[in-house]
């Protein structure tokens, strides 16, 4: 067990909030015509925008907080019990054993409650497979042809999905990756929200996030295409069409980048090639739908000769059996707790999955995939916990934690600066009325970016999306 | 490691089948709705509770079985299910859960087709399911079919109850099956019922063999039992309007026998459906306007239903399934979580722990004989190592009819052999 005290000097926080800003506008430029200066402005004025729909996204206001008397989960496999957390600007300021609040903060008793980092969903279909389930609202699967690399979940999110703020108020949900649909080898780029209501999606988008490429392996490619008559309709006919469209990746990327270094008349923009050319230049981070140990290999071979890098494997349910290959490809495993059987490429789902990945040293973490799934995210951990010590396994409950919040970051990018209660990083968290890995613990409070948007004991801090104002039950307790 | 999981398993001896056993020095959850009870007794001889409770002595001769630190429960029942109709969902070739298009529908009787084999059977017994009410799912008809009440024990007959009801969708569902709305629904059932009293009337000249008649002979015969409250209804309606709709239909048919199934909604129309004494067999959980049809859904419905008095049971129904039918003793100690939650209806330990024993039990009008610890009832018992409705909690002993259980599943051989991922002597598939 670990106590420790740190505080973030004046420095450091606002070089982070300036790398934050570079990060989101740096690239936002207008081509301009082509040229044959190789300078690093002409180079700049040759490139297409990067990031086109850029986040509008302002933390709302907070006041500054100290939570003490607390048992703390710091996201990173630390526990300290009767621990103390304050939070200013936005940001954690300190988490430790012995804190003084500053004049004038609000100061809540933790005692018998635990505080944790905001829980983050890298898996989730919110807002474009949103509540209502109807086919107006289905924007998930551009299943139109298997190789879809132009198409973006944000275009299709819907920011009055209701799931939001359930994932919220009983979820302790702050972060969420939406991505497309699994019906395609490749579905699409993924976007990464703060769960917080805005007017427009622009109004979520975490800012400075590097955006995803969703893969899929398996049955659902080429049972879709199957179908319809065209490849690829087998397992060979999704790693060949895989193989195909890098290759035509590669040669993307290779008049790009020779153009953008020196001039010359632009190639054709193909909007899905972008998307490629991002992820063989590292920029974008594929996550891969997978759930057999033989095609997460045949996969891992394919980015190997094609020169990218799978971030990780979701689903993921035969990842046990390849543990340690995925640690040697330096590949994540998103798995859910105990799904299992409900299609043929899931017969083999275990619950001690997450549990062996552990063990293995092989990064892992829990995902939801599902609109109510995410709203017991932590309770998935406790059943994954439960299994591994009835195994024999022993992970501790502060290491589990980093399924929930840390590991998640760092798959999406974003660990620098969310996922653990580190002094600099967001003031996202949760405080749970007990034990977080009980069944009979909820969500008492939830913060985002050091904003109060959620608290059990105030009615008026219960989002009601446009969609369920004036419909039964709008405002009720969920 | 191997004798670590298998511990308290390995110490309890296998009863014969007309030992008397006893179980004592755990806590004691009868699962009829009663607090649990702590350093209970337990005893069941011939495959049925003898006693259960504080202060029962032990029959001289009785097989002793120690839980002291433990708890004790009634097995678990799936509320709703499709356990041993299929071996995998997506899996087509081996799913029998509906047939689009057959010609019969009211007719259909799952009880042949339950395979006690099935893997999932063996996976969800281990995490403390006992019986299951099966259900078929509709296919061309809003009718789906006559389900079943099975056990999940490590025999041959799994059947409890054949024919245990007839279910009919009659919300978005019942629409989409009766061609596009709900009116065409009712138009479909009311027809259905009115050809059914036909058939009883003159035999002879019902049809119902040519090759478009709206209803088949076998179909009229099994909605004749419904109409006589022969075999219960059970109907799947989510919104309050449907629900007043479906409690409407006494009025036409005085005889049948409801049950609700879903009712996201209940909670608006619970005195209602409390003073129609129609149980409801809820999807527990559901908070979300998944559908037009469930726009008011909020946790806090089967705490408000069981308020006004209606009784209640927890299924998947409305869920993903895929975690299996096991997690209904998760959402069971959701009900309780969410009492603490200012403003919400939950439901303390003992309500909570009967909605999935004795309430789908009573439901199905089968209280009498399984679902609690109450004295007669069948021996299904399951030891855990902890508060049942707890996530760290597991069970370490199962009995179903008095007969103890295998702890293993093909999910404990999966986990064993891949317990260390990287091959040995000899490929994985040597290890077992």
């Amino acid at each position: 067990m670990r106590v420790r005290t740190s505080l973030l000097g004046r420095a450091g926080f606002w070089g982070l909030m300036l790398s934050l800003s570079a990060c989101a506008n740096g690239d936002d430029r207008p081509q301009t015509a082509s040229s044959r200066d190789t300078g690093g402005d002409a180079v700049a004025a040759r490139r297409y925008a990067r990031d086109p729909f850029p986040s509008t996204y302002r933390a709302y206001p907070g006041v500054p907080t100290l939570v003490r008397n607390v048992t703390i989960f710091d996201g990173e496999g630390a526990r300290i019990d009767n621990g103390q957390a304050l939070i200013a600007d936005g940001k954690i300021v300190a988490v430790g054993s012995s804190i003084d609040a500053p004049a004038g903060a609000t100061v809540i008793d933790g005692a018998g409650k635990y505080l944790t980092p905001g829980i983050i969903d890298v898996h989730s279909h919110l807002g474009d497979y949103p509540s209502p389930s109807v086919r107006a609202l289905s924007d998930g699967n551009e299943a139109t042809s298997p190789v879809t690399a132009d198409v973006w979940a944000e275009h299709s999110v819907w920011p009055q999905d209701p799931g939001f703020g359930r994932a919220l108020a009983n979820g302790g949900v702050t972060t969420l990756q939406i991505l497309p649909g699994s019906a395609n080898l490749f579905g699409g780029r993924s976007v990464v929200l703060k769960n917080v209501y805005a007017r427009t999606t622009q109004g979520m988008k975490f800012p400075g996030a590097p955006y995803g490429l969703k893969m899929a392996c398996g049955e659902n490619p080429k049972r879709v295409y199957g179908s319809k008559g065209r490849e690829p309709s087998t397992r060979m006919g999704n790693i060949a069409v895989d193989r195909q469209t890098w290759a035509k990746a590669r040669a993307y990327d290779r008049k790009w980048t020779k153009y953008e270094n020196d001039g010359g008349d632009p190639p054709d923009r193909d909007i899905g090639m972008d998307t490629l050319r991002g992820v063989l230049d590292g920029e974008i981070l594929v996550h891969n739908h997978c759930y057999r140990a033989d095609e997460m290999a045949n996969v891992i071979d394919m980015a190997k000769e094609f020169g990218y890098h799978v971030t990780a494997f979701h689903h993921a349910v035969e990842a046990y059996k390849i543990a340690d290959l995925l640690k040697q490809n330096g590949v994540c495993a998103v798995v859910w707790a105990d799904w299992y059987g409900f299609k043929m490429e899931s017969f083999d789902g275990i619950g001690e999955n997450l549990a062996l990945l552990q063990k293995a040293g092989t990064c892992a973490m829990i995902h939801s995939d599902d609109e109510n799934g995410i709203q017991r995210l932590n309770q998935e951990v406790a059943k994954v916990l439960s299994s591994a010590r009835h195994a024999g396994i022993e992970i501790s409950d502060a290491v589990a934690w980093e399924w929930l919040s840390y590991n998640p970051a760092k798959a999406l990018g974003i660990a620098d600066k969310t996922g653990s209660l580190k002094p600099g990083k967001m003031a996202d968290m949760v405080l749970w009325n007990g034990y977080p890995f009980s069944v009979y613990t909820r969500p008492e409070k939830v913060w985002v970016d050091g904003a109060l948007l959620y608290d059990a004991d105030n009615p008026k801090l219960r989002p009601v999306s446009d969609f369920e104002l004036g419909l039964p039950g709008a405002g009720d307790v969920k | 490691m191997k004798a670590l999981l298998l511990g308290f398993a390995a110490l309890v001896a296998t009863p014969a089948a007309a030992q008397t056993v006893a179980i004592t020095g755990g806590t004691v959850a009868i699962g009829d709705g009663s607090a649990p009870i702590q350093n209970g007794t337990v005893v069941f001889r011939d495959g049925r509770i003898v006693a259960a409770g504080q202060g029962i002595a032990v029959p001289a001769g009785a097989m002793v079985i120690d839980a002291g630190g433990k708890w004790v429960s009634p097995g678990i029942i799936a509320g709703f299910s499709d356990l041993g109709l299929l071996d995998v969902n997506g899996v087509e070739e081996s799913n029998d859960s509906s047939a689009r298009t057959s010609p019969f529908a009211a007719g259909i009787d799952i009880a042949p087709a339950i395979n006690p084999n099935a893997v999932m059977i063996g996976n969800e017994r281990r995490g403390g399911i006992t019986r299951a009410i099966v259900t078929p799912s509709t296919g061309g008809s809003i009718f789906a079919g006559q389900g079943a009440v099975i056990d999940l024990g490590v025999d041959a007959d799994p059947i409890t109850r054949r024919r245990a009801f007839q279910f009919v969708e009659l919300g978005e569902d019942g629409a989409q099956n009766a061609g596009g709305s709900r009116p065409a629904a009712y138009a479909l059932l009311r027809d259905a019922f009115a050809q059914a009293q036909d058939y009883r009337r003159n035999p002879a000249s019902f049809g119902g063999r040519e090759k478009d008649s709206l209803l088949k002979r076998g179909d009229a015969v099994a909605l004749l039992d419904v109409l006589d409250g022969k075999t219960k209804l059970l109907v799947h309606v989510e919104r309050a309007s449907d629900i007043r709709s479906v409690l409407a239909l006494k009025q036409a048919y005085p005889k049948i026998d409801l049950v609700l199934v879903g009712a996201a909604e209940g909670w608006m129309v619970a005195r209602d459906i409390a003073a129609a004494r129609v149980p409801v067999i809820a999807g527990a959980l559901a908070d979300l306007p998944t559908k037009f049809e469930s726009l008011a859904a909020t946790e806090s419905n089967v705490g408000r239903l069981e308020a006004a008095g209606v009784q209640t049971a927890l299924s998947t129904i409305g869920a993903n399934t895929a975690p299996g039918e096991h997690v209904v003793k998760q959402y069971a100690g959701n009900l309780v979580a969410i009492g603490k939650v200012p403003g919400s209806s939950g439901l303390d330990w003992g309500h909570a722990l009967a909605t999935i024993t004795s309430g789908p039990a009573r439901a199905i009008g089968m209280d009498g004989e399984i679902g609690s610890l109450r004295a007669g009832r069948r021996a299904d018992v399951v030891i855990w190592d902890g508060d049942p409705l707890e996530l760290s909690s597991a069970p370490v002993a199962i009995y179903i009819d008095g007969r103890a259980q295998p702890m293993q599943s093909r999910q404990t051989q999966l986990r064993d052999r891949y317990i260390v991922p990287s091959e040995g002597a000899l490929p994985k598939a040597y290890e077992r």
